[in-house]
């Protein structure tokens, strides 16, 4: 009961939360949201750490800017064009990493990732360095404008919502029991009879469709697709936010993304104060830093908080 | 003269070049195996510690006049010290857990080395003169070669070989491996195996360190060279297994010349040509050509 | 004189299990004492817990009158201990003689190898070969052996006769006898309580982590009841 009344709140303070901030931060919030959950879902619950997360996030991004600015589809097609890239992809990398297990799986993940990256820098409809611009936003279903940042942000939610409701019912099947299953005790499974490799695959093209949408929807909030997105730092960046919010909770990764693009934003202004109070001239440079805070929150994270913010709460209220 | 219509001078000089990348991926595959092998580690940091061993060499002669020949000793010594460090301090917490953590924590030992680093020199590289000792070219008549690389292959090759002949051959050397197999039968021998282990991560990363000062005069010193390096690494690692040393080097040399000879031919594949090989022996021999599997 | 070997309301765990409660044994230079017990009684579990190779331990364990239970492994080797365990741990990356040769020299008085390969000529003649290609009896010889050339004194041996043939066993137990003709102070975990019978001066029974009986070899005769009511199936 207390659940779903905490389910309607936060939904009820998402509803009104754009007339309180920008649209558009929230969108990219909501957007690295599902970004985070759907690699939760291949690591929390399935035990796999991919660390290639962003060529579908960024694949995506590309394939559905392309598909929108210069094949003229409509936003709902432009959007699962990306999410079918992304599932392909994902169809791919996952059965070559699956091949190998537990740290090989992950640096597999990682070379084929930056494999994507290189085609995406050298093929010249991603505009390489300069990265792909003025995406447009178009019309929902030939009828709604997407141009209106508040319509964007209801269409937004609504696929987020729907994308959430989705893995939370993955988690909750059959299906993903038997991940849970994979996670705890692999050769358990498999003398159980499972055949765990296509567990995983599945798992893995979920995994990267929802990560693909998340990016596909990015892309046409924010109007272009660059090579930031299918980076490895990308990739990074989404494993920090999961690690930090809890890996294996169903809000740790949406903490976890609303916190570090806080962080990203807020990043210089703490960085103007600390070179005030100290100082230090260097502490102005921090804003420019975030790759280094990036890493030194992912440091203590490791050694000192591994159960991430809502991991901790979950372990303290028991 | 040409070979597949390419000049022989041109297509040697490739090939060159291809063995001097081979040598970088030869001894940086084989710092990261070892200390897989003992730590269970996959050191992320590896790329991000060959960086710092060209910025110090850099630095070095930058801001101390200390000679190139000096920081080839010196900058290795001063890595495999930050390294230890990072082992006693950080690494040795994870051993318990699953291999993943270690190689979360490195990666963010990674991000906050590149970091510190980009913060004060941004991200173009800065130009490090070759030795004098070392500069210039001998003609071989087929081809020009220029004497910093033939060193830096050479170097590599017997920093790689004198790895190898020490890991197999000694009494040292047998210790890592038992340790390896069965690091508490060796503790229960009276061997200090935790310090065996940090040392030999101080040993692994001032390969790279030492790989880093030999790059230094070929690339351009910058914050980003590690990070473009080690996921090249990485593929490098998976293609040819990380249980054989002797693996590990041939593995590295032969897909440096591998990439090579694709700039050559097909130049738009060498910077994917690596990966794709990587898929192939996925598919096909998935334990890696070397491999023993772990 | 002091004690080879005194442990004293020993506790041991392996991460969560508790699988040693109030251990106590002791055993005096020279003798040679056999645990007796069913299988998972903690036999081998003590002798690890001496060498340091358990998780948690409490309680006191005195090595020739030094307390030892807070050193960590490679310390607890330099008292002179040999251990010998029931897997053998022979590394398959290393040969038959790098094998030998690993552990360091502990203290003087060890075998040389030339006395080792007296005692042990198979080893001699399979000394280039790969560790693990040794069949099962040359790998216990090789497990013994080893820790004989570090002049360990007291020597933990854990099954040592296990699945061997009965002409290797028999050679092991001679090779025990000269070991102890010579002063070595030996530990023996045993399931074959023939093999073990005319080598002990004592015997300890273990059952669920902590000593159940012992007694010393003149008594076994009388003893044969209670002992097949212990260690009965």
């Amino acid at each position: 009961m207390s659940r779903k009344l905490g389910y309607t709140a936060v939904l009820l303070g998402l509803l009104i939360a754009p007339f309180a901030l920008y649209p558009v931060l929230l969108m990219k919030i909501l957007c690295f949201a599902l970004f985070a959950c759907a690699f939760n879902l291949l690591i929390g619950f399935t035990g796999l750490l991919s660390f290639g997360h962003a060529a579908f996030f960024g694949g995506a991004a590309y394939i559905t800017g392309h598909a929108l600015k210069l094949w003229g589809l409509p936003f709902e097609l432009g959007i699962l064009t990306g999410t079918l890239f992304a599932a392909l992809v994902g169809w791919v990398i996952g059965g070559l990493a699956i091949r190998r297990q537990g740290i090989y799986f992950t640096m597999i993940t990682l070379a084929l990732a930056q494999m994507l990256f290189f085609v995406f820098l050298q093929a010249p409809f991603t505009g390489g360095e300069d990265g792909l611009q003025s995406i447009p936003r178009g019309y929902l279903l030939g009828v709604i404008d997407l141009r209106n940042d508040l319509t964007m942000y209801y269409v937004v939610l609504a696929i987020m919502v729907l994308s959430f409701a989705l893995i939370v019912r993955v988690i909750h099947s059959p299906f993903g029991q038997v991940l849970k299953a994979v996670r705890e005790n692999e050769p358990r499974a498999t003398s159980l009879g499972y055949e765990v490799a296509r567990y995983k695959s599945l798992a893995f093209v979920l995994s990267a469709a929802l990560a693909g949408l998340a990016g596909s929807v990015k892309a046409v909030v924010l109007g272009f697709g660059t090579l930031t997105d299918v980076h490895w730092s990308m990739s990074g960046l989404v494993v920090l936010m999961t690690l930090v919010g809890g890996m294996g909770t169903l809000f740790g990764p949406v903490l976890g993304a609303i916190i570090i693009i806080a962080l990203e934003n807020k990043l210089g202004d703490v960085g103007a104060w600390l070179a005030q109070v100290t100082a230090v001239e260097w502490f102005n440079t921090l804003g420019e830093s975030v790759t280094m805070i990036t890493g030194l929150i992912f440091v203590i994270c490791v050694l000192a908080f591994r159960r991430g913010i809502i991991g901790e709460l979950v372990a303290r209220l028991r | 003269m040409e070979i597949f219509g390419i000049p022989l001078a041109a297509f040697l000089g490739q090939l060159l070049l291809g063995l001097v990348n081979g040598s970088f991926y030869a001894m940086l595959s084989l710092g990261l195996a070892v200390i897989f092998g003992l730590l269970n580690v996959i050191n992320f940091a590896h790329g991000a510690l060959y960086m710092m061993g060209a910025f110090l060499a850099w630095m070095g002669l930058q801001y101390f006049g200390i000679s190139y020949w000096v920081m080839l000793l010196l900058a290795p010594l001063m890595i495999a010290l930050f390294g230890m460090v990072i082992e006693r301090s950080m690494l040795r917490w994870l051993y318990q857990l699953d291999h993943l953590y270690g190689l979360l924590l490195t990666f963010g030992i990674t991000l906050i080395i590149e970091g510190v680093f980009r913060s004060f020199y941004g991200v173009s590289g800065q130009p490090f003169a070759v030795p004098p000792q070392l500069a210039g070219a001998t003609d071989l008549g087929f081809m020009m070669l220029p004497i910093y690389r033939a060193w830096v292959v050479v170097a590599s090759l017997v920093v790689c070989l004198v790895t190898w002949f020490v890991i197999e051959k000694t009494r040292l050397g047998a210790y890592l491996r038992a340790g390896t197999e069965n690091p508490r039968m060796v503790e229960a021998f009276g061997i200090n195996v935790p310090l065996m282990v940090t040392l030999t991560y101080g040993f692994g990363v001032a390969l790279a360190a030492f790989a880093g000062v030999l790059a230094a005069p070929v690339l351009q010193v910058s914050p980003l060279m590690g990070s473009n390096l080690i996921v090249t690494i990485f593929a490098v690692v998976v293609i040819g297994g990380m249980g054989s040393i002797l693996g590990s080097i041939v593995t590295g040399l032969a897909l440096g010349v591998i990439e090579g000879l694709t700039k050559v031919f097909y130049p738009e594949l060498s910077s994917t040509v690596v990966f794709i090989i990587m898929a192939i022996v996925l598919l096909v021999r998935p334990a890696g050509l070397f491999g023993r599997e772990k | 004189m002091t004690l080879a070997l005194e442990i004293k309301g020993l506790q041991a765990w392996y991460g969560e299990s508790h699988i040693l409660h109030d251990m106590n044994l002791s055993v005096a230079q020279g003798e040679v004492v056999t645990l007796l017990g069913r299988n998972g009684a903690g036999r081998t579990t003590t002798l690890r817990a001496i060498m340091g190779l358990t998780g948690r331990r409490s309680g006191s364990i005195k090595i020739n009158g030094i307390e030892t239970i807070a050193l960590p492994t490679h310390r607890i080797a330099h008292f002179g201990i040999g251990y010998c365990p029931e897997e053998r741990a022979i590394f398959s990356s290393l040969s038959a003689e790098e094998n030998l040769m690993l552990p360091p020299t502990l203290t003087a008085g060890g075998m040389s190898v030339d006395e080792i390969y007296q005692m042990f000529p198979n080893l001699e003649e399979r000394r280039l070969s790969q560790g693990t290609r040794l069949s099962g009896g040359e790998q216990q010889m090789l497990a013994v052996a080893r820790i004989l050339r570090t002049g360990a004194k007291l020597l933990l041996l854990d099954e040592i006769s296990e699945g061997l043939a009965p002409v290797i066993v028999q050679a092991l137990s001679r090779m025990i006898s000269t070991l102890k003709a010579k002063g070595y102070t030996i530990v023996m975990v045993e399931q074959n309580f023939r093999f073990a019978a005319p080598l002990a001066d004592r015997f300890y029974v273990i059952e669920h982590g902590h000593v159940v009986a012992q007694f010393n070899a003149n008594e076994l005769s009388t003893k044969t009841d209670e002992l097949n009511e212990l260690l009965g199936v």
